[in-house]
């Protein structure tokens, strides 16, 4: 059994990203041309330029003809993909393994998802024909089951834990202010979320992430001839997903304290990396904080905290822009706003702004001798899920 | 109560709850004492309000009961009659027979059938001592049908409607004397030999004239101040009590007022030793609804549902696959680490176990505890807030699982389940049944 990765064999050149809201006036071939456009022009490449794509949406189309036919590509191979929330990074994932492979020179991940025209809140699940056994619960449920999980296992005070996931959410409105692409831009208090009345468990609405519509994409070619289209590309460090065998939900043992899937992906794509410290070696982390829970539990499973320190270093503001190991520096799925199929993308975008010093001085990182950024993008619910990681670095090896 | 508040209580059906369900409910108690499994020639299924027409009712309930294929399963549908008919006939004829009754009474706001109504049913093995203990023998009865126009529903209308009382009265005190004469010749009994008379109709007035005219002291047995009238199911629901409160050797006389009189006389042999599931321990048990819960779960006030999308109709083909699981709650244990799995898998999650050496393992019967819970205000449900709860099983299984007849602020973790057999939507007129669990009776 062996998960090599390839490090330093792809490099990023160019990527791209629409804001994140409710698109009303764009189509989905809108937010597919905006950024295609936005990303081929930052590697001054045009669609032909590109050997191959992969287009990544969980529920806004099928098939390669959702990114050939708007994008008029011809004779180009285009593929479809899917895995759940982390949509995007799957996208991204198979393009780099494209170009390792020596198959192709260039490939394009393009994630996109046209959300709001559901008319309904929330994500909702594409209707496949079942017996009707299936658990109907919301995701905001699911995840909600962690915060009693936790406190009891680590004797943490209910209201404390309440008010601390509060927290991440008061970071991520924070660093989302800072955003201009950003969805909800408005920095909002832990004591005003705590106030708000609960939608699932304690959690309110400000718990959980943004639903809107976006799309990123990103350019990838073989690391030896990056420095041909960028003088700064960003090198794939590690690649790694893990797609749970659902036995959480049926396992008495688990206790809805850890994700084991992410935990497994981050180990394998430390190895990958040749990280042994991420708390200390790495820039800053994008995470998968789809509910304020979450990203408590990710920053355990990631190891940027020891098991049942995370609330405090929460609380200690270790994850800040201006913390230790920040995290979610574009406000991250709350704030940013959650595209299914363009948020895994997105997280990447971030990374390359803040490696190369792009991103807007009001929330740019401070300067270190750190070039290593972290990706963490998971799909499904605590028990049963798909978990992304990907690390980058300015640096060759 | 919209009108006339009357005295006491009355029981409802919930809204994931319909004449099937209820009948699964009340079937799997009268089988819980038996010491060999049931295995009924067949099942009969009773009700003035059956979840489908043009199919089998009685199917649901035997998948849920996970009868074997050869017991046979019909419904007596339509008249409130069914009930008591398909009764008699069972104990008239040689065969083991599973019958189940049940009802929901499903008045308009105001109307006598909301006030004086009750939803219930009732579950009866009608056999021999091979099948089991005898809890009452039948002795013998009779029959009078009169053809009058007392209660009736046109098809197509939820509500019942009946005729001015005074002549429906009069229907019923005219035809009881020749009945009851008819009754007690065929069972070589004298009126002095009844212990208690139970009688069972829709017609109040009718119901304590009757009393009246054959003994008042002797009809003791009434559950229309705490259950209300069952419809279909009163007779048998009224029967069940009268045996569960009777010594042995007792007489009883069952009288049902329906479109003619049925008069049916039974010696109590055998007590009927189930405290928790006892008639009387279920009402004593029993949660208040309001009544505009009460009124949504009946479909007469609509209210603004989550804005998430309506459940998709199930597919046939996948239910019919997925049997065993779906109605059942069969689960598979693997042979050799021992762990459940639910739903049933054909791979084990513990890598020991080989592909496909597992073992069905029902859990229907089987009590957990609540390992932790959560509150879904964003889910669709025709009855928000949706309860959900992380529950291990005796005996090893775990399931997040919906958790019913409970409010929110009630739920504690390590608090008792017990699976409950229920509808969990209805879309395209297919009805979703699956399992639930619900707090256990104290």
């Amino acid at each position: 059994m062996a998960s090599n990765g390839i490090k330093d064999k792809v490099a990023i050149i160019s990527i791209g990203c629409t804001p994140f809201r409710e698109h009303w006036d764009k189509s989905r071939d809108d937010l597919v041309i905006d950024v295609a456009k936005q990303t081929l022009d930052g590697g001054n490449l045009a669609s032909e330029d590109i050997d191959a794509y992969w287009v990544g949406t969980a529920q806004s189309g099928m098939s390669g003809l959702t990114l050939s036919m708007p994008l008029k590509l011809e004779g180009k191979p285009v593929t479809r993909v899917e895995n759940f929330c982390a949509t995007g990074s799957e996208a991204l994932r198979q393009a780099c393994y494209a170009v390792a492979s020596g198959a192709y020179d260039t490939a394009m991940a393009v994630g996109v998802e046209k959300v709001k025209d559901s008319g309904y809140q929330g994500l909702n699940a594409f209707p496949i024909p079942t017996a009707g056994t299936n658990r109907t619960l919301t995701a905001a449920a699911m995840y909600s089951l962690v915060l009693p999980a936790y406190a009891k296992k680590y004797n943490v005070d209910e209201d404390e834990l309440r008010m601390v996931v509060a927290k991440i959410a008061e970071k991520n409105h924070f660093n989302g202010a800072r955003n201009p692409l950003a969805q909800f831009r408005r920095e909002m208090s832990a004591e005003a979320i705590c106030d708000m009345a609960a939608v699932a468990g304690q959690l309110s609405v400000f718990d959980c992430a943004g639903v809107a519509d976006g799309a990123a994409a990103a350019i990838v070619v073989p690391a030896e001839k990056a420095y041909e289209y960028t003088d700064r590309p960003l090198f794939i460090k590690a690649l790694s997903l893990v797609s749970g065998n659902g036995s959480g939900l049926m396992d008495p043992e688990y206790d809805y304290t850890t994700f084991p899937e992410c935990a497994a992906a981050a180990q394998d794509a430390y190895l990958q990396a040749g990280v042994t410290n991420p708390r200390e070696e790495l820039a800053l982390a994008e995470v998968h904080d789809c509910f304020t829970p979450t990203e408590l539990i990710l920053m355990e499973d990631l190891q940027f905290s020891e098991r049942g320190q995370g609330w405090e270093d929460v609380v200690n503001g270790d994850f800040a822009l201006n913390g230790i190991l920040p995290v979610n520096t574009d406000g991250g799925l709350k704030s940013f706003g959650h595209p299914v199929g363009a948020s895994g993308i997105r997280m990447h975008y971030e990374c390359w702004l803040q490696l190369r010093r792009e991103a807007p001085v009001e929330r740019q990182i401070s300067e270190t001798s750190k070039n290593l950024g972290l990706v963490h993008n998971l799909g499904g619910y605590p028990g049963e899920m798909v978990s992304f990681v990907s690390i980058l670095g300015t640096e060759k090896g | 109560m919209g009108g006339n508040v009357p005295l006491g209580v009355r029981s409802v059906s919930s809204y994931d709850e319909d004449t099937a369900t209820m009948g699964v409910e009340a079937a799997r108690i009268a089988l819980s004492p038996l010491i060999n499994p049931a295995n009924p020639a067949a099942i009969w299924f009773s009700s003035s309000n059956p979840p489908y027409m043009d199919k089998t009712n009685a199917n649901v309930i035997h998948a849920a009961l996970q009868l074997d294929k050869t017991t046979a399963a019909y419904d007596f549908g339509g008249a409130e009659k069914s009930g008591i008919g398909a009764l008699k006939t069972a104990l008239n004829s040689l065969e083991t027979l599973l019958l189940v009754q049940s009802d929901i009474r499903s008045g308009l706001p105001s109307s006598e059938d909301e006030v004086y109504g009750g939803d219930a049913a009732s579950a009866l093995l009608i056999g021999d001592e091979d099948d089991g203990t005898l809890i009452a023998r039948y002795l013998g009865g009779s029959s009078v049908s009169e053809e009058f126009i007392g209660r009736w529903r046109d098809p197509s209308e939820q509500n019942s409607r009946s005729w001015e009382e005074r002549f429906v009265v009069t229907q019923f005190t005219q035809l009881i004397d020749p009945a009851w004469q008819e009754a007690l010749l065929a069972t070589e009994l004298t009126s002095e030999d009844i212990s208690t008379v139970v009688i069972s109709g829709s017609n109040n007035r009718a119901k304590s004239q009757i009393s009246k005219i054959l003994g008042t002291e002797k009809s003791r047995v009434d559950l229309s101040e705490c259950v209300g009238i069952a419809g279909t199911a009163d007779a048998t629901l009224l029967l069940t009590h009268a045996l569960e409160t009777s010594d042995p050797g007792e007489i009883i006389a069952l009288v049902v007022l329906s479109d003619g009189i049925e008069i049916l006389i039974f010696e109590a042999r055998n007590q009927i030793n189930q405290t928790k599931d006892r008639i009387s321990s279920q009402i004593s048990s029993r949660d208040e609804v309001t009544y505009q819960r009460f009124l949504q779960w009946k479909g007469n006030l609509k209210v603004q549902p989550p804005n998430r999308p309506a459940p998709s109709r199930i597919s046939a083909s996948a239910a019919a696959r997925e049997s065993e699981w779906k109605h059942g709650f069969i689960a598979s244990k693997a042979e050799k680490s021992g762990l459940i799995h639910m739903p049933p898998a054909r791979v084990s999650a513990n890598p020991e176990d080989r592909i496909d050496t597992m073992d069905p393992i029902s859990m229907a019967n089987t009590s957990g505890h609540v390992v932790t819970y959560t509150v879904d205000r964003l889910v669709y449900s025709e009855s928000p807030p949706v309860v959900f709860a992380v529950v291990d099983f005796v005996g090893g299984g775990r399931i997040p699982i919906e958790l019913t007849d409970i409010d929110a602020e009630d739920v504690s973790i390590g608090m008792e389940v017990l699976p409950t057999f229920r509808k969990v939507f209805t879309a395209d007129g297919i009805h979703n049944y699956f399992w639930k669990v619900r707090p256990a009776r104290q």
